[in-house]
């Protein structure tokens, strides 16, 4: 068993960031041949090590106190934009991005893991790929753009993609981010109150579900014990 | 009767510590901790030598941190394999400067190997499932002509998984059920009530013929009673009636909060350092060393091990320390590699191996899971599910019968564990439900998550394996570990036996969840090779020095004695001859106090 947490990482980074490049090249299709979320000039990829074996679980962690993050200001302003269309605010809870979703996004792919790091690659190429497609079309940053040209662009990439066609990849990576952001969302203390988790609490007595719901599901003859 | 030093015992330097002691322990897990316990409780001088750092769970589990306070909401990571709350401190599937190799690069011909380096090893996260195996998991090979019976049976083991349970404190039910042993009056606690998709699996998973049952963990329904328990335990002797008395009351009932891998500050589960160590401790006969790597066990001219050798971690400096009985507990591999490397001229094979058979047959757990979204587990009701910290019942494998009578395709059995319920969300997202495969997003989403919240079901299989020529480890002939030590080289092979279970799991829990009213999105595949989990990973390693009834066809004799070297006893799961599909914690626990009585009765005698 290798240790993932060193060895072929700064390798792995480079790959994926001239990956991610050349990809967002492609998907521009000259018609931008600039990077304007940097994200070419960002940090060297993922730094090696990450917390460790032996880390202070008692200690409150904020992203980017393990290892540095990637996302310059406007990639951030991207991602918060595409958080808040994946989960805008309703009548019982806030959006993804006054969260700070879009910065547990920037945590996850910026950890120097190999789970992470093929995310990375997926987030970073999908980031720059919506970014291009908003340049290209509307003339604007994606964060920049109407509430309608966001939108249209999210309903491209959201049905499935057949293997091989041009939407392939910015359907496996909208899936990709809406899934984190359903993660990052729904485990803050907003988040999961709004979800329904009201354990974490010391109780004198475990009650077992509410007897109605038991009577509901025709459960009542199982509760022996 | 004993000798040793005579001060307060605690924790030592290699500078402290005595030259000599009656036992050293290697290792302070399952094995090494009740071998300790049981030992100091009796009078006995004990050093514990445990390679990884100290670890005090009063002070260090993180009970109530939600997953957003920690980096990647918790999420696993190789640095923490169960997640970042996870209690297990400086290890995983890899060990910084203790590496293993595997002979074959095919990987279904590979062993992961998970350690702790942490005072109370592996008992600190473990899942805390204490199920006894039953009789005809002791005479397996008279049962079907597969693999080895002990030279014990289930009544040479019964009255300590009794005093056992009493000790750790256990919950769970008698049901009366084939080869899944009742415990007597007063040995557990009553089981949690069960969650709703618990409930619903019990009743669904009687129309395919499943039974479902409290299940028995490690978990203080109640507090232990502190009157009645110390004297059944340790009659005749007050001293440690009185300690553990003691002890007892400063263990709380379960809060219902918290999951048991981060381990317990409040002590309302087992884990050795919880539970074992503080009455060992408070004996006064107990000292622990800390950050030791035991090296080799060293034989005097007339072939007895004279204590241990061991690295100071720390400095990288060799120490050497007596005793007359030496007790390896440092769990079944890790024991494998330590007498293979005690080399000398009575032992130029390893040490206790004159039947060439230390790290033959290693065996791990059956495990194969699918899951399931269930309708009418969707839209529940506000209500909190944490209960206790684990699993409140499984299914107790149920085709005994069928089997023997050959129509299933594989000879042993498993138990099923499934989880369900509300749990504290982290870093897997939600379910919600991508209709025709399109990505589902914006307003809506939110209401989604929360209607599936709770509706799913995972089912484990946990079966047994039986041990085989091609599975075992040896010292690699090339790498060593960052201090120079030699480490071990794995092989690995599952047989059909295994596979086929493997894919019988998976038909079993595919019927269950459409018998709950829930949609396969998948068949199950029908190939067991492509869904059994690789060796190793359910971390239930047993074997290697097997006990037997002869010298030339085990490692050591029926109680857990090297057959070659009398001082020197193995206690933790090394010994297993067969790996029912029990979970062996409970097991090496209960071979662990039997082994020290021997041990304690020998040395009374004189002949150790």
């Amino acid at each position: 068993m290798s240790d993932p947490g060193s060895g072929s990482h700064p390798l792995a980074a480079r790959m994926d960031r001239r990956l991610a490049i050349k990809w967002m090249l492609a998907a521009s299709a000259g018609a931008l041949l600039v990077d304007p979320l940097g994200l070419s000039a960002a940090a060297p990829g993922p730094a090696p090590g990450g917390y460790g074996k032996d880390p202070d679980l008692l200690k409150e962690h904020k992203p980017g106190d393990y290892w540095p993050l990637t996302f310059s200001e406007g990639a951030r302003r991207d991602v918060a934009a595409l958080c808040n269309l994946i989960i805008p605010m309703d009548d019982r809870s806030p959006s993804a991005s006054s969260l700070g979703v879009h910065d547990f996004i920037d945590e996850w792919v910026s950890a120097p893991y190999p789970a992470q790091a093929k995310d990375r690659t997926i987030i970073l190429e999908g980031l720059a790929w919506v970014d291009a497609q908003s340049r290209r079309r509307f003339g604007v940053a994606f964060s920049d753009a109407s509430p309608e040209e966001r939108l249209s662009l999210c309903g491209e990439m959201a049905p499935e993609a057949p293997a091989g066609s041009e939407l392939e990849r910015p359907s496996r990576f909208f899936r990709r981010f809406r899934n984190l952001t359903l993660a990052g969302f729904f485990s803050t203390p907003v988040g999961m109150k709004d979800l329904g988790y009201v354990g974490n609490v010391p109780l004198p007595r475990f009650e077992g579900p509410p007897a109605d719901l038991v009577e509901r599901l025709g459960l009542t003859g199982e509760v022996t014990w | 009767m004993f000798r040793g030093p005579d001060t307060l015992m605690a924790f030592v330097t290699p500078s402290t510590a005595a030259e000599s002691y009656d036992v050293i322990v290697v290792g302070s897990g399952a094995a090494g901790g009740q071998a300790a316990y049981t030992l100091t409780m009796e009078g006995a001088k004990v050093l514990m030598v445990e390679a990884g750092r100290n670890y005090d769970p009063r002070t260090e589990t993180p009970m109530f941190q939600t997953n957003n306070m920690a980096p990647l909401r918790a999420a696993a990571t190789p640095d923490k394999p169960y997640g970042y709350y996870d209690a297990t401190v400086g290890g995983g599937w890899d060990v910084p400067g203790e590496p293993y190799t595997n002979a074959s690069d095919d990987e279904s011909r590979q062993f992961m190997w998970y350690r702790a380096r942490m005072l109370g090893g592996r008992t600190n996260h473990w899942a805390r499932h204490a199920l006894r195996n039953g009789p005809y998991d002791f005479k397996p090979k008279s049962r079907d002509g597969l693999g080895f019976d002990w030279p014990i049976s289930y009544e040479d083991v019964a009255p300590y998984y009794d005093k056992v349970e009493m000790l750790i404190g256990v919950y769970g039910t008698n049901d009366g059920l084939e080869n899944t042993p009742d415990s007597p009056e007063g040995c557990l606690l009553p089981p949690p009530k069960a969650r709703i998709g618990e409930l619903l699996a019990r009743q669904r998973g009687r129309r395919i013929g499943v039974p479902v049952i409290p299940i028995r963990r490690a978990v203080l329904t109640r507090p232990l009673n502190h009157r009645s328990i110390p004297p059944k335990l340790h009659p005749g002797n007050p001293k440690a009636q009185r300690i553990l008395a003691e002890d007892m009351q400063n263990r709380a009932a379960c809060f219902w909060a918290t999951s048991c891998g981060r381990g317990c500050a409040i002590r309302a589960n087992y884990q050795s350092t919880t539970v074992h160590l503080p009455p060992a401790l408070a004996t006064g006969n107990l000292d622990i060393l800390v950050g030791a790597m035991v090296r080799e066990v060293p034989l005097d001219a007339v072939g007895r091990a004279t204590g241990v050798v061991y690295i100071d971690k720390a400095t990288g400096s060799e120490h050497r320390v007596g005793a007359r009985v030496v007790v390896l507990a440092a769990s079944a591999c890790e024991t494998v590699r330590l007498m293979l490397n005690s080399k000398s001229g009575r032992c130029p094979n390893g040490l206790g191996n004159s039947s060439g058979l230390v790290g033959k047959y290693i065996m791990d757990t059956v495990g194969a899971g699918w899951g399931g979204q269930i309708p009418l587990l969707e839209d529940l009701p506000l209500h909190n599910e944490d209960g206790a910290g684990g699993l409140h019942v499984y299914s107790p494998w149920w085709l005994y019968k069928e089997q023997l009578a050959g129509k299933l395709g594989f000879a042993r059995g498993y138990h099923v564990e499934f989880g369900t319920g509300r749990g504290m969300p982290g870093a897997n997202a939600p379910y919600v439900h991508d209709e025709g495969g399109r990505t589902r997003f914006g307003p809506g989403l939110k209401e989604d998550a929360r209607r599936y919240y709770g509706s799913q079901i995972f089912f484990s299989g946990r079966g047994e394996m039986i041990p085989n020529e091609d599975s075992y480890c040896e010292i690699d002939p090339k790498a060593v570990d960052k201090w120079g030590v030699p480490v071990l080289r794995f092989h690995w092979k599952w047989s059909e036996h295994e596979t086929r279970q493997a894919a019988h799991m998976q038909r079993t829990f595919a019927d269950w969840v459409e018998a709950m009213g829930g949609v396969n999105r998948r068949k199950p595949e029908g190939d067991g090779g492509k869904v059994i989990e690789p060796g190793g990973k359910v971390i239930h390693e047993v074997g290697g020095t097997i006990m037997g009834a002869e010298a030339s066809k085990s490692v050591t004799n029926s109680w857990s004695q090297t057959w070659d070297v009398r001082n020197v006893y193995v206690a933790d799961g090394g010994v297993f001859a067969s790996n029912a599909d029990k979970n062996p914690t409970l097991t090496i626990m209960a071979l662990a106090w039997r082994t020290a009585d021997r041990i304690l009765d020998e040395m009374r005698r004189g002949n150790v």
